[in-house]
């Protein structure tokens, strides 16, 4: 039986007076690969946010791995790749190597000092994603596709449970997005790793996801591609063609 | 007079280690705080500093006392910076511009009740490396040994929150708890310079050491290294060619990190 890796009951999210998220109430299992698509301002983001612990939810509950998200200590189980840094600045002087080296950061306690078993992994996480050959290169020197790689080989350095990715591609040209997928699905199908993958992209989501949630500031729908595609409810909400789209490959 | 008479002078063997301790003390603290925006840190505390140091002499403490009693007040005015940002929801550099001119203010202030500017109050302004006493030393030393070991342990940490602070947070760092102790040991380094350049000139001994390292480093070890070694020639050299040319010695130190900065800045063209 599957264990849910994320647990969230009744989760109400508002910023400055505003509701953002409603009442949201769904579990992620250990395997899933979920695409979570919703138009803009529909809560993607801040639903992400608060799965991390980056936003403070007004009511509700998540829980991580069986803990409540403000006890969760476990970080190297969770490997996140946001959709742009706060406040990149193109001359910060780090190589690839020591940005992804500080993903292990999250197994270590103070004083936090890396070791050989680091150098190990980071090393891994660098042929993993393709990049050994820049792990000298600053980070601020890369190409768009280049740095989210370089990003997502620090979110993979701990080999993670989950993979929280929000909006990953939006800076990609359409060959570095396809490849990008596609490691994505190599991690899913052969690493057991699991995906939580947002995107405004439905149609590409479709292809590669196992189960769809579509937001818009309340769930509107959870569950697998052939529930979504044989629903007729959604064929309501999405329309006939949007829906053909999202299922052309399930 | 050479260079190996003049080693023997006891003040200048003080000036150039307590000079040295505190060069250190900048150029590391001076990469996190360029990096993350908060290069006019050093100027508002500074402005504080001038405020306590005023009271300090308006009650005729000695001067090594002025310093420690500084402390409290600016490390104080440095958590006030990061509590204004988050409570009033404006900028850190807004921040920093109401602490800064409410030090300064308070400064003028006391000075007039104390009846003006006096000698002492302008060697904290313009700084006077080469009067500092033995017990001033012991100070720095003792200070240096803390804000060292701090950074030293929290390196990573540090590391990790200039990079990027969400991500940060998502490895399960404190960067509220990492900020405040960043911007505390920052305070206790402005207040270890104000004898070294003086008040008016501490932000430029924090920014152009990490600023010029930064043309010319490709990695952040490496950014911060070349920071010391600039931030310590320029305080080193600013000591000497002060003393043989009979300049002022923080403002001589300041100039050559400025030419250090020019001189980073055409390698980093010509290497490009």
């Amino acid at each position: 039986m599957q264990i849910d890796i994320i647990s969230i009951k009744g989760l109400c999210f508002s910023y400055q007076g505003n509701e953002v998220l409603h009442d949201i109430t769904c579990a992620i299992k250990a395997g899933d690969y979920v695409g979570v698509v919703g138009p803009n301002g529909s809560g993607k983001s801040t639903l992400m946010r608060c799965l991390l612990g980056l936003n403070r939810v007004d009511t509700g509950t998540i829980e991580l791995f069986g803990a409540p998200q403000a006890a969760f200590t476990a970080w190297e189980r969770i490997g996140f790749l946001p959709q742009a840094l706060q406040l990149f600045n193109p001359n910060f002087p780090a190589t690839v190597e020591e940005i992804v080296r500080l993903g292990r950061l999250s197994r270590k306690r103070f004083p936090r000092r890396f070791d050989s078993t680091d150098t190990t992994a980071t090393t891994r996480a660098l042929e993993v994603m393709g990049i050994s050959s820049i792990r000298d290169k600053l980070i601020g020197e890369l190409s768009g596709g280049l740095r989210q790689r370089a990003l997502l080989a620090r979110a993979l350095v701990n080999e993670p449970d989950i993979l929280i990715l929000d909006e990953p591609t939006t800076a990609l040209d359409p060959e570095t997005r396809e490849s990008f997928y596609a490691t994505l699905q190599d991690l899913n199908s052969n690493s057991g790793t699991t995906v939580l993958l947002v995107t405004h992209d439905s149609a590409t989501v479709g292809i590669y996801a196992s189960k769809l949630l579509y937001l818009d500031k309340k769930l509107i729908f959870y569950g697998s591609f052939e529930e979504f595609c044989q629903s007729s409810s959604m064929t309501e909400v999405f329309g006939p063609h949007s829906q053909h789209l999202i299922c052309r490959r399930h | 007079m050479n260079l190996t008479d003049i080693i023997h002078y006891a003040f200048l063997q003080r000036a150039i280690l307590a000079g040295t301790l505190i060069a250190v003390l900048c150029s590391v603290l001076g990469v996190f705080l360029v990096l993350r925006r908060l290069s006019l840190i050093g100027d508002g505390l500074a402005h504080v500093t001038f405020g306590s140091v005023a009271l300090a002499l308006l009650f005729r403490f000695q001067s090594v006392y002025t310093a420690i009693a500084a402390i409290p007040c600016v490390l104080l005015s440095a958590l006030g910076i990061l509590k204004i940002a988050e409570k009033a929801r404006i900028y850190g550099d807004a921040a920093i511009g109401i602490v800064s001119s409410l030090g300064i203010a308070s400064g003028i202030l006391l000075a007039s009740l104390a009846g003006g500017f006096n000698v002492d109050l302008f060697s904290y302004l313009f700084g006077n490396i080469l009067s500092i006493s033995p017990a001033e030393l012991l100070v720095t030393a003792a200070l240096f040994v803390i804000v060292l070991l701090a950074v030293t342990f929290l390196y990573n940490d540090l590391f990790a929150i200039t990079f990027d602070e969400e991500l940060a947070e998502t490895s399960g760092i404190r960067v509220d708890r990492i900020n405040a102790i960043l911007v505390l040991l920052t305070a206790l380094t402005v207040v270890l310079a104000m004898k070294v350049v003086g008040i008016m000139l501490i932000s430029a001994l924090l920014i152009l050491p990490a600023v010029s390292a930064l043309q010319l480093a490709r990695g952040f070890k490496t950014a911060i290294i070349l920071s010391v070694c600039l931030g310590v020639t320029s305080v080193v050299g600013g000591i000497f060619a002060s003393f043989i040319l009979n300049l002022p010695t923080g403002a001589t130190i300041i100039i050559i990190n400025f030419f250090l900065f020019a001189t980073a800045f055409f390698v980093r063209k010509l290497l490009r």
